[in-house]
């Protein structure tokens, strides 16, 4: 029977390379800033001048340490460096400073939310290295330039088995993950600017307990939408191979974004040899107690955590994941929260209408405009009546782009809600005197136009009567 | 100090009296060993002389008197293996690939030296990235022998020691991987020592072999010797591999009685290849040893014969490594015909390194190859484990170990029926110790039937110089061989 990308099944395994947020290099004094000057952040060491020696940076291997703690990985008491070899213009070197045999961090996985479902993802180790310069083609003509601003910037690669099922299963692991190692501020997350890049290893099979198919690797993307694509593509490749009765061989592509297909880099048999072994310049680090303790103790509130306490105070579980991972959004809750506010409303008002005015601003939740206590004061005040829901969202849009107060919001705009039942009636009362044929029609059966009385109401009170008590009253009224 | 002695007769702790108590100037010293220098020019030691930079300095150091408070070494003159990084002039080791290079900092061998208050006279020719054992592999042309120009001085700091041989310069550094300082000061009857791998930065030492490259002086005597591993030791910040160990005063018990200090023999040193006139007079060292008072024991070093392959596997797969930098791309030799990236690499790396680097260039990539890494490499890893082992055994029974330097005296320069494997097979004697990381010294103990040097080593556990420096003193006191040199180059 032919396979179809429908009925068949995936292993997908993810190497994700994170700079990490140090102030200077994995490897030497330079600092680590993008966008400056070519080669303006180097020092003797990250040009490979002969004599020059490598020294770790203690900071990145805490920033390691932090995000193993987050995902129950082993943190290695015995940490090696190793020497991996490969020419190329942006590497001075010839070769890469990365772990090998001893990396930092071994195991541990990571929960993600998929269709409402939490699930799963193991890693199978995290490990330290130094990122290459970049190659800068045709910056003038007929040469290439190279800078190295970028080379010897400290990167955490985690590898996760390849127990990922599905595309889907895929992007929502990482986008935990990104989420997670931003929330930790290890990692600025800017995946335009390299921050955050993956790749993407797969192999189809046709039943779910056939042995693994010869994995594929794409190298190098740096967007959710891409790796999405990638994988499209190259599962529908696959099951074409297979379907042609050709096997799928072992090699490493790479996604061209313009042509949304993979290309072949390189086959097995042409894989580069990097010849592995132990960087001599390093001498054998280990860990001790007091160094994890100091790099735990740096820690905020581990999101899983955060989940937990969200759900127990009876948040949505699909709500609490999504909130307790944004560290500003979380803390945003928080806020909220020690103000005494009931937690789904929380919920639905930072996922709802805060979410809604961010998203239309492009800010995440560090620099709204408004304050926690701009929302403590709304829903007070729709708790006690004072305002209607719908007004409140009136107040909440104004106060984002006048940044003034609720109290002076609602006076400049009126907003106060009528909550006297007397003060309704009475205007009822007139409204029934006005309308007599209606009033009669409806006494006679005709139920329809208790919405016509309603919207004279409204009309009325422009808007402002409570919602609840006008339809009590208004219908005690009508029934005489 | 001794009177009407020449300028370069006399030892390091000599010279810094007499500039400090002003009977000679630092630029009288100086000038003398730059005069020195140019005169014999014909040996090739120096790839290039710093002369107006030392002079300069030396100038500053009369004109600076109280400057020399805590510099033990103030307007004292000393060369350097161009192995070294110096911001002064050009450092090459003796490399085309690196022609014309400078390096913009100092190496931390050299900065320590010149705190001492050391002037720098130049830069020394030597074997092209450390590796040989003649000095011919230098791209700049082979070196002399000044005990017989048709010799060579030995390698790879065949520079370093036939500069001080001739005393071209009271002292220089030298480097030492599998033997590069203790070989050629037995070629050319000096004291050279090599410390603990970790005693000496190698911050700005050109790497060969990481994790057996190790710095050392190269003088006329053990006591200088000791005097410069005060100021060339400790810790260094850049670079985590220097041991964070409290550096000893290694002059201060020199003068101790050897009695009853234990002298291990391993008689696997004293076998088959070692030249007649080199065992006799290292075994009439060890006489003097005995009438010195010491306790000669013999020892065994069972597994000595694995140091060879295990060296010249681990060493080359370092240099393979270390010398992946040179690629033309971004500093050093550029070969101009190139039109592709790959054949820039190719082009530069093929004509900027000569003939012995490639060819451990292409042992080294061979051996850590995956296929091959696990046969080679990690079974070199075991055996290194296994000599540094027989060592450890070995110190639990002795103080020192005495052996030949090597296994002849200095060979014949230009001679072609010699192969690299024969040559790799003579540093029998030395590779060892630094597979084990073992502090070891070379001294003069006599001269063969055609008047060349003889040298011994003298070996002691990992952080323990003192015990090698206070035998070789011993020795040095009760002998003279250490103060001949060759009667061209006296007056």
């Amino acid at each position: 029977m032919a396979l179809d990308s429908q009925n068949i099944f995936l292993n997908i395994g993810l190497e994700i390379h994170i700079q990490l947020s140090t102030k200077t290099k994995a490897f030497s004094s330079a600092p680590v800033q993008y966008g400056n000057q070519a080669n303006q952040n180097i020092r003797i060491v990250d040009v490979a001048i002969p004599g020059t020696l490598p020294i770790v940076n203690k900071e990145m291997m805490k920033q390691a340490i932090m995000f193993g703690k987050c995902v129950d990985a082993q943190v290695n008491q015995k940490i090696t460096f190793a020497r991996k070899h490969y020419f190329y213009p942006d590497l001075p070197k010839g070769y890469q400073i990365t772990q090998d045999e001893n990396p930092i961090l071994v195991g541990g996985s990571i929960n993600y939310e998929l269709n409402g479902k939490t699930k799963q993802c193991m890693l199978h180790h995290a490990h330290l290295e130094e990122d290459a310069g970049k190659s800068l083609h045709g910056y003038k003509k007929g040469t290439s330039g190279i800078d190295l601003n970028r080379a010897g910037q400290p990167l955490l690669e985690i590898v996760t088995e390849p127990c990922l099922e599905s595309i889907d299963d895929a992007i929502a692991f990482l986008k935990q993950l990104h989420s997670l190692v931003t929330y930790l501020g290890i990692c600025d997350g800017n995946m335009q600017e390299g921050s955050f890049r993956c790749d993407v290893n797969i192999s189809v099979k046709p039943s779910k307990d056939a042995p693994l198919g010869n994995r594929v690797e794409i190298k190098n993307m740096n967007s959710f939408k891409f790796i999405q694509r990638a994988l499209q593509y190259e599962i529908e490749r696959q099951v074409e191979q297979i379907n042609d009765g050709q096997k799928v061989h072992q090699e490493t592509r790479l996604y061209n974004e313009k042509k949304q297909s993979t290309e072949s880099m390189r086959s097995k048999e042409n894989a580069n040899d990097y010849r592995y072994f132990s960087e001599p310049d390093i001498p054998t680090i280990w860990i001790d107690e007091q160094f994890i303790a100091d790099a735990i103790s740096r820690l905020p509130e581990i999101p899983e955590d955060r989940v937990a306490r969200y759900e127990a105070a009876g948040m949505q579980p699909t709500d609490a994941r999504i909130i307790a991972y944004q560290r500003p959004m979380a803390d945003f809750a928080d806020q909220l929260i020690d103000y005494g506010h009931e937690i789904k409303t929380i919920a639905n008002w930072i996922l709802g209408p805060i979410s809604a005015l961010a998203n239309k601003a492009q800010i995440d939740f560090a620099s709204l405009p408004i304050s926690s206590n701009d929302i403590h004061d709304i829903l007070t005040k729709l708790v006690n009546g004072a305002l209607s829901s719908k007004m409140a969202k009136e107040v909440l849009e104004h106060i984002w782009n006048e940044q003034k107060s609720v109290d002076e919001i609602i006076e400049k705009y009126g907003l106060k809600q009528l909550d006297s039942e007397e003060e309704i009636a009475k205007i009822i009362q007139d409204i029934l005197e006005k309308n007599p044929n209606q009033l009669a029609a409806y006494r006679s059966g005709k139920d329809k136009l208790f919405g016509y009385f309603v919207g004279q109401a409204m009309k009325a009170t422009q808007g402002q009567a409570n919602p609840g008590k006008l339809n009590k009253i208004l219908k005690e009224m009508l029934s005489g | 100090m001794k009177v009407n002695t020449p300028i370069h007769e006399h030892s390091l702790t000599e010279l810094s009296a007499a500039i400090k108590n002003k009977t000679l100037s630092s630029v009288e010293v100086t000038q003398h060993f730059l005069n020195r220098i140019h005169k014999h020019e014909n040996l090739n030691a120096f790839l290039e002389v710093h002369e107006q930079q030392a002079l300069k300095q030396a100038k500053w150091c009369d004109n600076n008197p109280e400057s020399s408070k805590d510099k033990p070494l103030f307007g004292v003159p000393i060369a350097h293996k161009d192995i070294f990084c110096t911001i002064d002039g050009h450092t090459t080791c003796a490399s085309k690939v690196l022609d014309k290079f400078q390096a913009n900092y100092d190496a931390t061998v050299v900065k320590k030296c010149a705190h001492a208050g050391m002037i720098n006279l130049g830069k020394l020719n030597m074997d092209e990235f450390a590796m040989g054992s003649t000095n011919e592999n230098s791209a700049y042309g082979p070196v002399a022998n000044p005990w017989n120009h048709e010799n060579c001085p030995g390698g790879s700091s065949g520079g370093s020691a036939s500069a001080v041989s001739a005393r071209l310069a009271p002292i220089a550094t030298g480097s030492d991987t599998g033997g590069s300082i203790r070989q050629p000061a037995s070629f050319t009857g000096i004291t050279g020592i090599k410390p603990t791998y970790g005693r000496i930065s190698r911050y700005g030492m050109i790497a060969f072999a990481s994790s057996l490259d190790q710095a050392g002086p190269m003088t006329t005597s053990v006591s200088d010797a000791a005097l410069m591993l005060n100021i060339m030791c400790g810790y260094d910040h850049n670079d985590t591999t220097t041991a964070q160990i409290a550096v000893p005063d290694f002059t201060k018990n020199l003068n101790n009685d050897i009695k009853g200090l234990t002298i291990g023999i391993p008689e696997e040193f004293f076998g088959d290849g070692l030249q007649e006139d080199c065992k006799l007079a290292v075994e009439k060292a060890i006489k003097t040893y005995q009438e010195l008072g010491a306790i000669i024991k013999p020892i065994h070093l069972p597994n000595l014969s694995f140091a060879i392959p295990t060296y010249y596997l681990l060493a080359p797969i370092e240099a393979a490594s270390n010398l992946a930098r040179y690629d033309g791309i971004h500093y050093g030799y550029r070969h101009k015909d190139a039109e592709s990236l790959e054949s820039l690499y190719q082009l530069s790396r093929e004509y900027g390194f000569g003939k012995e680097v490639k060819r451990r260039i292409l042992i080294g990539t061979f051996a850590s190859s995956t296929e091959y890494s696990a046969a080679y490499y990690k079974q070199a890893l075991i055996a290194k484990k296994i000599i540094t082992n027989d060592y450890k055994k070995a110190f639990t029974e002795v103080d020192a170990i005495l052996t030949p330097t090597t296994t002849s005296t200095a060979f014949k320069l230009n001679n072609k029926d010699q192969s690299p494997s024969s040559l790799y097979l003579s540093d029998i004697y030395t590779v060892s110790v630094n597979l084990a990381s073992l502090p070891a010294l070379s001294i003069p103990v006599g001269f063969d039937h055609k008047n060349l040097p003889i040298g011994m080593q003298l070996i002691s556990n990992r952080f323990n110089e003192q015990t090698i420096l206070q035998l070789g003193h011993a020795y040095q006191r009760a002998t003279q061989w250490h103060t001949m040199y060759p009667e061209l180059y006296k007056g």
